[in-house]
């Protein structure tokens, strides 16, 4: 029996011929990751293993970002305890404010990660690096802590579905709306325990930046990992942003899936999902008039660049409408930079938007930009479960840049089609 | 290693959250979390479980959030198996991670009825249903895995290695 790409990339690291389905297996790990939340507790743990030192210095990071710039006493408490383990520990990948950003946005354009990796992360969104052609997952903190002491990890080798990609994403369609249709469509389980594996020739109609996003919110349907086929647009990527050495593994003709899905992006509308789960989705065509209080735009799925040149685009020499807090948050500070350069951040400010440091902040209700009851926000973010940007009675609709910024014109839930 | 005991049977989909209430997770104290596993679905099951009682469940066992403090909780109440037909991702780590020993197998699921005694070999995932007079086929765990459990959770197991 044939493996797929996860399949192939975690037998490489268990040091097998071949993994099936179902089979438990330890593998070696390219880089453990985790942030200011979840660290504290690894952090306690470790020292229970009584292992002095981390496996490799350079296979771990480390990046505050959920409460940073420190929110509050509690959060500086739990920096405080990440940056000291990190200096004593000789942490090599530890990012403070200044040169950090949020994780998922960080970790790739830092290089640490390049095609054929593992990876696991306390934190669920490290799916994120799947787009590279890597195997990255979310563990919990025990995980983390003995990652870090043995460089090693258990896991289920999972089963997959298909996803083969035909055609181009029509007009201001993004990877946000290709992955909200298809967590609309096989629902918040869909690929529960599973690996989500794109293919296809329409893969080179989505830039590395879509692929991020999509793979971001593999999550979001159950699944343990998703992963891209690589091909030049990603070795481009890692040329650019990485000096590690990288395999390219590609699924046997023969490999099994459960499913195959045949998605025509050319069909895709801009989507956005309703309160309260990511699979709550409707196209901009049936969405009808939702008035809206805030509009968040960044965050791990939405933060990169093209996320705010079509921000930009869409606000440049316009206002933002009466009685919208509009809030632009970018991924990292390399990213914050080049939009500075590129004169993005003037054409939002002077609109009429607050343009934050990098942090996670709103996105899940940490800080710089709480709901109140009632309130209703559209986010570019990846979860809109009760109460996760504020008050439990307040309202999260998810979508892409372009959509969030064009209502943020209007003040209610719109079609970009219809502003520019 | 082996496991035996009665059952305690759950349908699909038991969450984090009714396995040990938010409201409860002040503490990470494990006796502290027993004394309230359970208590929104089962009022009866902490004054009734026995050292050794087995845990018998259907699809989706652990969902919901990832917090440790569930698994935690099952293992404190004297609980040594959990059965289900499938497991939440997370759960599943977590519980092989705090050694609390954990079994996929659907048969199971289904036959199993609460009270029955039931006793787990873990070497070869064979599980009997000694009031029934039946086995079931489960997924054996490989040696590191039960080593893991063995050890008490996997922070031990490494550091029982190490020395
Ligand atoms: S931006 Fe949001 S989803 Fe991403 S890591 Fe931060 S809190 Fe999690």
């Amino acid at each position: 029996m044939g493996m797929t790409m996860t399949q192939k990339i975690l037998a490489a690291h268990a040091g097998l011929p071949s993994v099936k389905v179902g089979q438990l297996i330890q593998a070696d790990l390219d880089l453990v990751l985790g942030n200011d939340i979840t660290t504290p507790v690894a952090v306690k743990e470790f020292a229970k293993s009584g292992i002095k030192e981390v496996f490799d210095k350079s296979k771990i990071a480390i990046v505050p970002d959920h409460f940073t710039p420190n929110k509050d006493i509690k959060a500086a408490e739990q920096c405080k305890c990440i940056r000291e383990f990190a200096y004593e520990k000789g942490i090599e990948n530890y990012f403070e404010v200044g040169e950090m950003g949020i994780e998922h946005a960080l970790i790739p354009e830092k290089g640490l990660v390049v095609p054929g990796d593992v990876v696991i992360g306390a934190d669920s969104h490290t799916c994120t690096y799947g787009a590279l052609g890597a195997f990255s997952t979310g563990i919990g903190s025990t995980d983390m802590a003995a990652g870090m002491a043995t460089g090693k990890c258990w896991f289920k080798v999972p089963a997959a579905i298909k996803f083969v990609l035909t055609g181009a994403p029509m007009g201001w369609v993004s990877g946000k709306d290709v992955i909200l249709h298809i967590i609309g469509m096989i629902g918040v389980d869909g690929a529960l325990y599973k690996s989500m594996e794109f293919v296809g020739e329409g893969l080179q109609n989505l830039s590395m930046d879509d692929r991020l996003c999509m793979a971001n919110m593999a999550i979001e349907a159950g699944a343990k990992n998703g992963i891209f086929l690589v091909d030049d647009k990603t070795l481009a990527y890692v040329k650019e942003n990485s000096t590690k050495p990288y395999t390219v593994y590609t699924a046997d003709e023969d490999a099994e899936y459960e499913k195959v899905y045949e998605i025509d992006l050319a069909s895709i509308r801009p989507t956005v999902s309703f309160p309260h789960l990511p699979d709550n989705t409707r196209t901009i065509d049936e969405v009808g008039d939702v008035k809206i209080d805030q509009v968040v735009i960044g965050s791990c799925t939405n933060g990169r660049m093209e996320d705010l040149r079509v921000t930009a685009k869409i606000l440049k020499g316009k206002k933002v409408a009466k009685g919208v807090r509009v809030i632009v948050f970018p991924g990292t500070q390399k990213i914050y930079l080049q939009a500075l350069r590129e004169g993005l951040i003037e054409d939002i400010v002077e609109a009429g938007v607050v343009f934050s440091t990098p942090t996670c902040g709103p996105c899940l209700g940490g800080h710089m930009g709480i709901l109140a009851k009632g309130e209703r926000a559209i986010a570019t973010t990846n979860r809109n479960f009760v109460g996760r940007m504020g008050h439990p009675e307040s309202e999260v609709y998810l979508s892409s840049p372009a959509v969030a910024a064009a209502s943020a014109l209007t003040g209610k839930i719109t079609n970009p089609e219809d502003i520019a | 290693m082996k496991a035996r005991g009665s059952v305690f049977k759950y349908g699909d989909n038991v969450d984090t959250d009714v396995i040990i209430p938010a409201r409860y997770l002040n503490t990470s104290d494990p006796q502290e979390l027993a004394k309230y596993c359970m208590e929104d679905i089962d009022a009866e099951f902490v004054k009734k479980v026995q050292p050794g009682d087995i845990m018998v469940a259907n699809k989706n066992f652990g969902c919901g959030s990832s917090r440790e403090h569930a698994p935690i909780a099952i293992k404190a109440s004297g609980i040594s198996c959990v059965i289900a037909n499938t497991f939440a991702r997370i759960f599943y780590r977590n519980a092989i991670n705090i050694g609390l020993p954990i079994l996929e197998c659907e048969e199971a699921a289904q036959k199993i009825e609460a009270g029955d005694q039931v006793e787990v070999d873990f070497d070869t995932g064979v599980i009997t249903n000694i009031t029934k007079d039946e086995t079931y086929q489960g997924e054996a765990f490989p040696p590191f895995m039960q080593e893991i459990i063995a050890a008490d959770g996997l922070i031990n197991y490494i550091k029982k290695n190490r020395s």
